[in-house]
């Protein structure tokens, strides 16, 4: 199981956090703080795995952001590089050849598409397609929503 | 009212032809259009998301970051105040994106339920997400939420019920848990995909959090593998492993879908490219992992289920392809479940051979995953594993530490006695250049297996001395007393060996000022050479050799003289610790005895007088104590500090044992008694066991034949340590003939007085005690059978009193004397080690208690006495609460 996921930047500014554990608010922070320290100190050549206090930290970089995973002893460090993947194939096809700057400013969206893949620190879903269809549906109602609520207050419905 | 730019259905062609479709103009643009029109009229309109990011990402210094971070919370907070329902939901999304950069987001909590009480998606969408973010289950507001879940785990569209499972899988309490269980396990029921499969997770964190709620799942969870979508699938295997690692009656239950897995995992292999689940040509990966996950678990320890899936194991093993990660993810679980399942022989070579592929991969990934799994096949098939064995040495030197940690284990796994001095050197090298971290690891590893497999004693004794040299203050505290051990029980020569080759290395740290950095080599070199001083400058000692593996002797044979002056050296540093100083400076006063001339002895004494007035007390204490052997009782100096007996080994984890030992055998007529002595010290919050001190056979024996569980807990809370005694002159006292003790520790320092022939002479420092002490107050506490225990009480320096238990008897042989007690919480109580454990008649044994009684409440003291009279188990307790009132006055 995943206890949380972080992605942040190479200067060490966190862009996301998922947690899957009960921490108190004080020690998440501590646990980002030195996590984002450590991984950033390991050089490029280095395997993606690092024994970590309790949890096996597998991390990845894409461009200039480093996806970051949790996971428990008995999970399949590889396969949680093949998660990291995916996410960010979806956020690539959502978002449209995505960079630092379009997961800042879609920070919502992106913690919608983790939702839609993982559910309580396990894979819910191994279909691109659907987990796309699911987000786009929900784009749909928040649209109407929208629509409805203008037509409403100009009058017109 | 028609919208044209909607309307495509008038044109024949698709939308992006339809000159006449303007796709500047769609939903957003008109959504942007009105809600500036809504803005102009509502006024002060609230700061866009996106315009706060950008103002945040635009500020210079964290300062100005902070400024504009205050001033958009100052103005959310006054939002909220106002119950401004429009703009709660982007109010709420910069607050996240707020909390996101570290700034205190809490009091959007209650905001975040208002938006998911709110009839719409969009408010509920953010709401969910802010809840997951800003709420952990330590929070009040929880109980709120689950009435907010709940319903929306009954609405209508799956969406909505989608982002309550969602939220319930992130954040659940066990009191959630409790109170949604049966509404998860109706959805689980759901004949929606979409719905089934979040439900399934759901129960699955439920069941992490109360495993208790694991029952009523179990009917809904089964027809989950019948499913054709992924999804479910995938979730379904999921929430099965975790009820299969729950309970061993459940792993039974689902012994029978072993065939439904094989198929599924089958049609996944052979069913052709299906773009929706493919990655890079491997038919969904997930899915393949964690169906061998659970295969692992099923067939773990089970032939028949073994039987069911050793075939498609060896299929997955032979066609999976590796060159992507992906195919190796699939193969590095095949390998586990293979080796984890009762699997055929030639299933085992094969996953073997893929573990020796993944070890010569040039990823390092794949690397690491194979020096992982080695290290858990390493116990079931010892000799493949060693033909790799050059490799993982290879590892050791690898830059990455995540490496280097695995091939350390991994290489200590595979030492035995026919390879341990090559395997040896490497990690000796290893623990010379490792990191911090690993060192104390490493060095105790490095200690065992010397232990276990050790060639011969020379070389034995010269892994421990360079583990000395290498691993420095890293080095655990029981390393210390076992390397003393060793030598203590080793032939003369060795002894004289062990000597010469410590005095080479702590004369090298002493000169190059590196002895700080290497405290328990300098301890073990001061024990050896106080032990064996005169070998080591002994011309006799010449005839062994000091040659190293490198073939080279570089031994220098020190004068007298010079010993001493390191010594000097040493004992005045300001960077040793005190319990360094301490071997250093009873190491001194040995050597007093083992080199002959008088200048040597002279010299001696006088560093040892400057101790009588050492900052530190103890060291003070020793220094005046050992300074009178040098003086009026000069004449008992050589046989005091003679050479000390050979020790027996102790057994390596005798703590734990004997806590189990006891709780197997504790006499049966003793369970009440127990359980009283278990509530005075468990049951009430105003007393506490005193730090009982006494060596660890005592207690083994004493309760022979006990099966309570009482008494683990009752001692498990005494401090069963053989701690050193602090050498304090009311302990060497007691001490004066206590037999040699099985923890070398406590014998080094006992040891000083230990011989049992040897007179005592007055302490000057107990003969002023005495003189100081007051008014005696004694009484005789228990009395049976001729067996009578008086405790007296003296008023001593400060709010303390020195209790003195004394123990007679009149006609039986006692052993197996053990005087216990346990005092009230705020009063400090600290037993000093008993004169003895054997009470022949018109004999007596005595022990010192020291409480300390800071606020000076009245001392009440429950003691309890066990004892074997003709080998018949005998255990008496009471309490004493008449002490005179002013005793810590």
């Amino acid at each position: 199981m995943m206890q949380f996921m972080l992605l942040f930047s190479r200067q060490g500014k966190l862009r996301l956090q998922k947690w899957y554990v009960a921490h108190p608010d004080k020690l998440k922070k501590k646990i980002t703080r030195e996590l984002i320290t450590t991984v950033l100190a390991r050089k490029p050549k280095m395997c993606s795995f690092l024994e970590w206090k309790d949890v096996k930290v597998v991390y990845k970089r894409y461009a200039s952001l480093y996806f970051c995973c949790a996971m428990e002893q008995e999970d399949n460090e590889l396969l949680t590089l093949e998660l990291i993947h995916r996410y960010v194939e979806l956020l690539d096809k959502y978002l449209g050849s995505v960079c630092e700057l379009d997961i800042i400013f879609n920070f919502e969206k992106a913690y919608f598409i983790l939702d839609e893949l993982v559910l309580g620190g396990e894979l819910q879903e191994t279909s691109k397609k659907n987990v796309l269809k699911a987000i786009a549906a929900q784009d749909l109602l928040q649209e109407d929503e929208t629509v409805d609520a203008a037509l409403r207050d100009v009058g017109w419905l | 009212m028609a919208y044209p730019m909607y309307e495509v259905d008038w044109s024949v062609l698709p939308p992006e032809q339809n000159r006449r479709f303007n796709p500047a103009f769609n939903i957003a643009t008109i959504k942007q259009v009105v809600n500036e029109a809504i803005e102009r009229v509502r006024m002060p309109t609230p700061t866009r998301l996106r315009d706060l990011i950008r103002q945040i990402r635009a500020a210079r210094t964290a300062a100005e970051e902070r400024s504009v971070v205050n001033k958009e919370c100052a103005y959310i907070r006054s939002t909220f105040r106002e119950e401004d329902s429009v703009w709660r939901c982007r109010n709420i999304a910069k607050l996240l994106y707020i909390h996101m950069l570290g700034y205190p987001a809490h009091f959007g909590q209650l905001e975040c339920l208002k938006l998911i009480a709110s009839p719409r998606f969009t408010d509920k969408r953010v709401g969910y997400l802010g809840a997951m973010l800003l709420l952990d289950e330590r929070q009040d507001v929880h109980l709120l939420i689950t009435n907010c879940l709940k319903n929306d785990l009954n609405s209508n569209t799956q969406f909505v019920v989608g982002l309550a499972l969602c939220t319930l899988g992130a954040i659940a309490s066990p009191e959630m848990a409790r109170d949604l269980a049966s509404e998860v396990e109706r959805l689980i029921k759901s004949p929606n995909a979409y719905i089934k499969k979040k439900a399934a997770l759901c129960a699955f964190r439920i069941i992490r959090r109360v495993p208790d709620l694991m029952e009523m799942f179990l009917p809904a969870t089964r027809s989950l593998l019948t499913e054709k979508n992924h999804g479910v699938l995938i979730t379904g295997v999921t929430l099965i492993t975790e009820m299969c690692e729950n309970s061993p009656d459940t792993l039974n239950h689902f012994k029978k879908i072993v065939p439904n897995l094989v198929r599924i995992l089958k049609n996944l292999i052979l069913a052709g490219y299906s773009p929706e689940h493919d990655v890079s040509g491997v038919s969904d990966p997930f899915l393949q992992v964690k169906i061998l996950r659970l295969l692992r678990i099923l067939g773990k320890n089970d032939a028949e289920a073994s039987e069911a899936m050793n075939d498609i194991l060896a299929q997955v093993a032979t066609n999976t392809e590796t060159s992507k990660n992906v195919g190796n993810t699939i193969l590095y679980e095949t390998v586990l479940s293979i080796m984890d399942i009762k699997s055929e022989s030639s299933l085992r070579v094969l996953a073997v051979n893929i573990l020796g592929r993944f070890l010569l991969n040039n990823d390092k990934n794949i690397r690491y995953v194979a020096l992982n799994t080695l290290l858990r096949t390493v116990h079931v098939d010892t000799s493949a594993v060693q033909r790799h064995r050059t490799t993982i040495l290879e590892c050791l030197k690898d830059p990455d530490i995540s490496i280097r940690r695995r091939a350390m284990e991994l290489s200590f796994a595979l030492v035995n006695g026919q390879n341990i001095r090559g395997m040896m050197k490497e990690l000796l090298a290893f623990l010379e250049r490792s990191d911090a971290e690993f060192k104390a690891h490493c060095s105790s590893a490095v200690v065992l297996a010397a232990e276990r497999y050790a060639p011969s004693d020379k070389w034995h004794l010269d892994t421990l001395f360079k583990v000395l040299l290498k691993a420095g203050n890293y080095l655990r505290d029981d390393t210390v007393s076992s390397t003393i051990q060793i030598i203590s029980s080793a032939a003369t020569e060795r002894q004289a060996y062990g000597a010469m080759r410590l005095w080479t290395s702590l004369e090298q740290s002493a000169v190059s000022g590196l002895a700080t950095e290497k405290q328990p080599l300098i301890q073990v070199a001061a024990w050896t050479i106080g032990e064996y001083g005169d070998l080591l400058v002994s011309e006799a000692s010449s005839a062994i050799s000091m040659v190293d593996e490198d073939g080279v002797d570089d031994f220098v044979r020190p004068t007298e003289e010079y010993v001493i002056d390191i010594y000097q050296k040493l004992l005045w540093s300001t960077q040793l610790s005190i319990s360094t100083k301490e071997f250093l400076l009873l190491s001194l006063a040995k050597l007093s005895t083992r080199f002959t001339t008088q200048a040597s002895q002279e010299k001696i004494r006088v560093i040892i007088d400057t101790f009588g007035s050492h900052i530190h007390i103890e060291l003070q204490q020793r220094g005046v104590e050992l300074s009178q052997l040098f003086r009026q009782y000069g004449h008992l100096r050589p046989a005091l500090l003679e050479r000390m007996p050979a020790m027996e080994p102790v057994a390596a984890p005798h703590r734990d044992e004997q806590e189990l030992d006891l709780s197997d055998t504790s006499p049966d007529h003793t369970k009440p008694d127990q359980d009283a002595l278990l509530d005075l010290i468990n049951g009430s919050d105003s007393l506490t066991n005193g730090d009982v001190e006494h060596q660890p056979e005592q207690i083994a024996t004493t309760n022979n034949n006990t099966s309570s569980n009482d008494i683990l807990d009752l001692l498990s809370g005494l401090d069963l340590t053989p701690s050193v005694p602090a050498a304090a002159p009311a302990v060497l006292l007691a001490n004066n003939n206590v037999e040699p003790s099985a923890a070398p520790a406590a014998l080094l320092l006992d040891g000083l007085f230990a011989p049992p022939a040897t007179p005592q002479p007055p302490h000057p420092a107990d003969a002023n005690e005495r003189n100081a002490a007051g008014a005696e107050w004694e009484r005789a506490v228990l009395e049976r059978g001729g067996v009578r225990v008086c405790v007296s009480a003296r008023r001593a320096a400060g709010a303390a009193a020195t209790l003195t238990a004394r123990a007679t008897s009149q006609l039986h042989t006692l052993t197996d004397f053990l005087f216990q007690a346990a005092v009230p919480k705020k009063i400090q109580l600290d037993m000093m080690s008993p004169s003895g454990t054997t009470l022949s008649p018109q004999g007596e044994i005595t022990q010192v208690l020291k409480v300390t009684n800071p606020t000076k409440t009245p001392l009440r003291l429950r003691i309890r006495v066990s004892y074997n009279i003709d080998g018949t188990p005998v255990l008496e307790q009471t309490e004493i609460n008449n002490f005179p009132a002013d005793l810590f006055n």
